[in-house]
């Protein structure tokens, strides 16, 4: 019973929910609820490369180009044409999922470390378009992102977006747990564990692995969105090469392939600086040791190795 | 032509430094079959050392000596620490250990040195030697005569010498270099100290042309990568063809296109060269079994 609950979708939704609902009730302040909502948009964004690193088994170093352009997609669409601000966080989404369409096929023919330096490569490029095209973008010093208005209602201060990222996380969580129990997704644990092998059963491989990279360069363009938009800031830097390591290892440390450890990485990878801000001369140190001491030490991360050892206890 | 030889020598000098990050990425994955991303912090740690140790009064050659064996120390300690334990892991890990270390460096040494720019006195003087209407700075010449004189040394090296030897075996064949008797663990910990070495060397010379920080590493080790991946990875021949390349294509991007893009020309190389030439220009074919 217990071991079953432990494996169901349904379970780890109503946890997740059961979480982001009881958090605003804990938290002694609106700082709290703020570092949450950026755990949230992070987990989303980390659920993306679920999908594909976990799932999938394909690595991409150059996610936050993703991020990017969703981000940017909210600051450009109000502020050069006019556009609402939702409809800007869609076209982001459509645009990252086009884009990624296009680059995917020739890119994930690669493997491994050619996989990595590729997407890497990919990454790079769009962090300097963002910081080269100044008259677009700021520049270096990125662009302000208006203020969200839905429906009349202005969407501002923390509990309001922690709320609307919460419920983003939901869903997202939500759609990449059906995605991993669907066909697709059996098919993309199949290439995981040999492409050949898939090959041979009838899965078309190169059109799953790019149905995964779609989804999620979209993931991450619609938490890119939402970030921009909280923060009411977007810099290139957000697209940059450290916030694509900072992605994977999220994904990593949180447990590859779980839904619910792309949330735990991404809360361990958030909250961790604000709580080590004693000790700020040394938050790099700190992440580049951790990353290594996971890597090394807990190399399937947190969640599956909690679920291991409690199903373990339960048996 | 004046500007085109300009380009040619600009482009020629800092392809220099990425054949050189190339060479030790090379070594390192022939070796071990590990890219090691903290290469470029070797850079760092060679041109950011001197700098710091020559401030502290230590003359220039001896504190760019003490900063190589410093360099050499990590790359030893990144060996024993990082990479050995972690023996079997997947790329994808060993990627995210050495990106770990490369992000680890740097934070330890923004704190030990600090988060400025800094550069080093040229070794002969900054005045520029007229070659057919374009100039040469003599640091240049430093920067490519040394990188010539490490290549040859490399080559000699693993050719000529025992222990060279066998680094080339282990390389080919880890198993079957252990049982005619080469200890590999040792070898692999040489293959580490040698990249250090190269690199801190290749930070040294580079860093009075072009200024040294705590994070420089990130740029050079993502070219030099660039570059071995050009040559065909694990090919030493290949990783400085690669990073000539790469250091004239930028070269020539900066000057005839723009001086924006500079940093993306390598990538633009990598992804043309990986979709067209997946192994390479040197890679030989891989054939996966199943």
């Amino acid at each position: 019973m217990a071991a079953k609950l432990l494996n169901s979708r349904l379970a780890t939704l109503v946890f997740l929910a059961i979480i982001i609902g009881v958090i605003p009730y804990l938290a002694p302040s609106a700082f709290y609820l703020r570092v949450a909502a950026v755990v949230w948009v992070f987990a989303l964004a980390a659920l993306g490369l679920t999908v594909l690193m976990g799932y999938a088994g394909q690595v991409s170093l150059g996610h936050a180009g993703f991020l990017g352009i969703g981000g940017y997609a909210v600051a450009i669409g109000p502020a050069q044409f006019g556009l609402h601000p939702a409809l800007c966080l869609l076209i982001g989404a459509v645009i990252a999922g086009v884009l990624a369409f296009l680059v995917g096929r020739p890119i994930l023919k690669l493997k491994g470390y050619y996989l990595a330096i590729a997407t890497l490569g990919f990454g790079v490029i769009l962090s300097l378009v963002f910081h080269s095209e100044s008259q677009w973008t700021g520049g270096p010093d990125g662009m302000q992102v208006a203020r969200v208005t839905l429906f009349g209602w202005r969407l501002s201060g923390s509990a309001n977006w922690y709320w609307v990222t919460g419920g983003a996380l939901l869903i997202g969580a939500w759609l990449a747990l059906n995605i991993g129990a669907s066909p697709t997704g059996r098919a993309l644990k199949a290439l995981h564990d040999s492409e050949v092998a898939a090959a041979g059963s009838g899965i078309d491989v190169s059109a799953k692995k790019l149905a995964a990279f779609v989804i999620g360069a979209v993931y991450a363009a619609v938490a890119g969105g939402l970030l921009a938009a909280m923060n009411g800031l977007i810099t290139p830097d957000a697209a940059g090469f450290m916030h694509s390591i900072e992605l994977v290892a999220m994904v990593i440390i949180g447990g590859l392939g779980s839904v619910l450890g792309a949330v735990v990485g991404a809360a361990f990878l958030v909250v961790l600086p604000q709580a080590l801000t004693f000790m700020h001369d040394y938050e790099q140190a700190v992440l580049g040791f951790l990353i290594m001491a996971f890597m090394i030490f807990l190399p399937a991360g947190i969640v599956p190795t909690v679920r291991k050892w409690l199903l373990e206890r339960l048996s | 032509m004046a500007e085109f030889l300009q380009l040619v020598f600009s482009g020629l000098t800092v392809g220099a430094v990425y054949a050189l990050v190339a060479l030790g990425f090379t070594l390192i994955y022939n070796a071990s079959d590990v890219i090691n991303f903290a290469q470029g912090d070797f850079v760092m740690i060679g041109g950011m050392g001197t700098v710091f140790l020559a401030a502290a009064g230590i003359a220039l050659p001896l504190a760019a000596l003490m900063a190589i064996v410093g360099a050499v120390i990590v790359g030893l300690l990144l060996h024993r620490l990082a990479i050995e334990p972690a023996r079997g892991a997947s790329p994808v890990a060993l990627i995210m250990i050495t990106i770990g270390a490369s992000i680890f460096i740097k934070g330890i040494a923004q704190v030990v040195f600090d988060k400025q720019f800094h550069s080093l006195p040229a070794f002969s003087g900054d005045t520029p030697i007229q070659v057919g209407g374009a100039t040469i700075l003599p640091q240049s010449l430093w920067v490519m005569g040394v990188a010539l004189g490490l290549f040859v040394a490399l080559y000699l090296f693993l050719e000529k010498t025992l222990l060279g030897k066998a680094l080339l075996a282990t390389a080919a064949n880890r198993l079957a270099a252990r049982l005619v008797g080469v200890n590999v663990t040792i070898i692999l910990a040489l293959a580490f100290g040698v990249s250090a070495a190269i690199g801190a060397i290749a930070g040294v010379v580079v860093t009075p042309i072009t200024l040294t920080r705590y994070d420089v590493g990130t740029m050079f080790a993502l070219k030099g990568f660039a570059a071995a991946m050009v040559g065909g990875m694990g090919n030493p021949l290949g990783a400085v063809v690669g990073g000539l390349l790469i250091g004239l294509l930028e070269a020539f991007g900066a000057g005839y296109i723009s001086s924006t893009y500079k940093d993306a020309v390598a990538f633009v190389v990598i992804l043309l060269v990986l979709f067209f030439l997946p192994r390479g220009l040197f890679g030989g074919r891989s054939v996966e079994r199943v």
